[in-house]
């Protein structure tokens, strides 16, 4: 409980990895499933930079340049899904994953 | 890191980032979920500061807190008639099984793998190096990136633009 090391860092992004993916299996609204997909980013960039600042490389701050780019994907990606969420309404009033079955037969 | 301050600051951050992620799946309203979010990306922010990762930190906090955020906000407030429940569907226990699992063989795997440690001292300030690689060495995935983002922008006006809308000025 002394110091500080590489495994407390994992610990936490690991388990913010499995309340992330816990959120986005279970929830039943959409918004939900994407508070969970960005609970898992903050887990891996977490992982990311933990490993950066700990583990011996030549270039240690590559680990930094990866998760500017995991962030950079990921505010794409939060913009096309919540407009895919509102187009979503639109069509069908309600955004609950378990009621859109329009693919199921 | 052994300095104490480090150790209490690690501490208490990690209280407040794991406890709020996981009030974030067990509050009701999906608002007060995201504000939970929220103090959990701050949370997060803090970690990055005590790895000496001072650029990404403020990235942690312009992009997800101020943007990413920002927009779940939007999408609550703009289905009124969806609910604002938090609530699970039929797969709440397989989906808690397979997120204990994967957790739980993560952690393992980070404590039973004998790590690289290297020995040097926390970065003194990265935004200079980071600036450096981005438009050197990365300069071709950073240019991609900024492609990506125009695609993103442009795709989710196109989705959400209502229909029938005017074609430009007459």
């Amino acid at each position: 409980m002394d110091s500080v090391d590489l495994e407390h860092f994992l610990v936490i992004g690991a388990i913010l990895f499995g309340i992330g993916l816990y959120m986005s299996l279970a929830k039943r609204n959409f918004v939900g499933v994407l508070i969970g997909i960005e609970l898992m980013f903050n887990g891996v960039n977490l992982t990311f930079i933990s490993f950066s600042r700990f583990v011996e490389s030549a270039e240690p701050l590559n680990g930094h340049i990866f998760v500017i780019f995991v962030i950079t994907v990921a505010a794409a990606e939060a913009a096309v899904a919540l407009a895919l969420a509102v187009l979503l309404y639109r069509l069908r009033d309600t955004i609950n994953v378990d009621q859109i079955d329009l693919l199921k037969w | 890191m052994e300095d104490t301050g480090t150790v209490v600051a690690f501490w208490i951050l990690a209280a407040l980032t794991v406890g709020a992620a996981l009030s974030v799946a067990a509050v009701r309203n999906l608002i007060h979920s995201v504000v939970l979010l929220i103090v959990s990306f701050a949370g997060v922010a803090g970690l990055y500061i005590t790895l000496s990762a001072d650029f990404i930190a403020v990235v942690q906090i312009l992009i997800y807190i101020g943007a990413i955020a920002i927009l779940l906000i939007f999408a609550i407030v703009l289905t009124p008639r969806a609910g604002r429940l938090n609530q699970e569907g039929f797969m709440l226990l397989p989906a808690l099984a397979l997120a204990v699992l994967v957790a739980g063989t993560m952690i393992f795997v980070a404590f039973d793998t004998s790590w690289a440690i290297s020995e040097r001292d926390g970065f003194e300030e990265t935004a200079t190096a980071i600036g450096d690689l981005l438009l050197d060495k990365y300069a071709l995935p950073f240019e991609i990136a900024s492609v990506l983002l125009l695609s993103a922008i442009i795709g989710a006006i196109l989705l959400v633009r209502p229909e029938g809308a005017e074609e430009g000025p007459e």
